[in-house]
């Protein structure tokens, strides 16, 4: 215990990725947390008790992205996916797809589907929604 | 992120664009009947020009004595757009909560363009060199009917002769407005629906298929049609003043029918 986070022998680990790898456990553990009061929120009556896990579940939320903000300042590449993916309106799977492409010089582009077809297609191909 | 479309340019929120694009999508999504029964390919993207045809011209000259030299023929992707105006006060009052937006002008663009679609694929397209499935097919069109029986023995003879052309199944069929209109409301002897004798004799999909005339039952075992997408539908921004946002709807494709034999049509 204490040490999962790491793959690698953390003696050969610089120590900037050993705080790295630290965030990264604390982000999966607050997103464990997060849904781990979702299943709780979805089965209790209680309203003092939905109360307080509300509560707790919103210090989960501002612990994710805290952890998250560090990691993308961390991470220039992951930073600027990031910023192609996160709050933008529409097709998520297209955001993510054009994002990678752009950051990374677009060997995805040329392959994916759409990858021409930036945000704003309506996402609607073919045989989608039949009426059968 | 801007491209072609401008999107960012119009004076529209992020609320206001998820109001517009879910609304084309609802109203796009039931009248785009011809990619819902031929292959899709795509999409490729605002670039992609031309659908390749696998096939050759002769050129007149070469640029030397003893070679030969053939020019590779390519389908150029035709472009379709369908404009539409929204009120800014309706996007004002949508931002402040309005449940009631007045999209009406984009309701229109939307079954406009997916009514297009579906010509230029049942029908054809001269000027954009497609041949549509109906003028291409080499069967001579049979009678539809007028009533519930002769649907259905329409409908089984064009599967019959389908299978003696040897093309296999399952089928599907695209009905136009009025065909569809009889067939759902339909009910045969014994009360069962007309709708689910159709599909049993088809083993595929019944489709409603505004622009169409009559009907067309087509195999759907692939390989036979192919519709390339280059753009998929989407919202543009053409300009805007003080009252209005003027946007379109557009999309780029072409059509190909690899099989003449596989598709009858059926007229009303």
């Amino acid at each position: 215990m204490g040490f999962d986070q790491y793959h690698e022998p953390p003696q050969e680990l610089p120590a900037r990725t050993r705080t790295f790898a630290r965030l990264c456990a604390s982000l999966t553990e607050e997103a464990e947390a997060i849904g781990w009061y979702e299943q709780r929120l979805a089965v209790e009556s209680d309203p003092e008790a939905l109360a307080i896990m509300r509560d707790a579940q919103g210090e989960e939320f501002k612990h994710f992205s805290m952890d998250l903000e560090f990691l993308l300042r961390r991470t220039p590449l992951w930073r600027e996916i990031a910023q192609g993916v996160l709050f933008q309106v529409g097709d998520i799977v297209e955001h993510g797809e054009e994002s990678e492409a752009e950051a990374t010089g677009g060997s995805e582009a040329d392959e994916a589907p759409g990858s021409d077809d930036r945000s704003g297609s309506l996402g609607i191909g073919g045989r989608a929604g039949s009426v059968r | 992120m801007m491209n072609h479309l401008l999107r960012p340019l119009a004076p529209v929120t992020d609320s206001g664009w998820e109001l517009l694009d879910g609304e084309a999508k609802q109203r796009l999504m039931p009248a785009l009947a011809a990619r819902r029964l031929v292959d899709f390919s795509g999409p490729h993207g605002w670039t992609h020009s031309a659908t390749n045809l696998g096939r050759t011209a002769d050129l007149a000259a070469a640029p030397l004595k003893g070679v030969v030299a053939l020019q590779r023929r390519v389908l150029a992707l035709a472009e379709l757009r369908a404009d539409f105006s929204i009120s800014r006060e309706e996007l004002r009052d949508h931002d402040r909560g309005a449940l009631d937006v007045d999209l009406d002008s984009l309701d229109d663009a939307a079954h406009r363009i997916a009514v297009a679609e579906n010509v230029a694929v049942f029908h054809g397209w001269r000027e954009a060199g497609i041949g549509g499935i109906v003028d291409s097919s080499t069967h001579e069109p049979k009678p539809l009917g007028d009533d519930a029986e002769s649907y259905s023995r329409a409908v089984a003879g064009a599967v019959e002769l389908l299978l003696r052309s040897g093309v296999a199944g399952p089928y599907g069929m695209a009905l136009g407005r009025e065909p569809y209109r009889r067939v759902v409301e339909t009910a045969e002897h014994g009360g069962s629906l007309l709708l689910d004798h159709l599909r049993k004799i088809l083993d595929g999909p019944i489709v409603w298929a505004p622009g169409v005339d009559g009907a067309v039952v087509l195999s759907q075992r692939g390989g036979d049609f192919s519709y390339d997408c280059g753009q998929d539908l989407a919202i543009g921004y053409e300009k805007h003043d003080a009252e209005s946002v003027h946007l379109y709807l557009q999309e780029s494709f072409s059509f190909v029918v690899a099989s003449p034999d596989a598709a009858v049509a059926l007229t009303a």
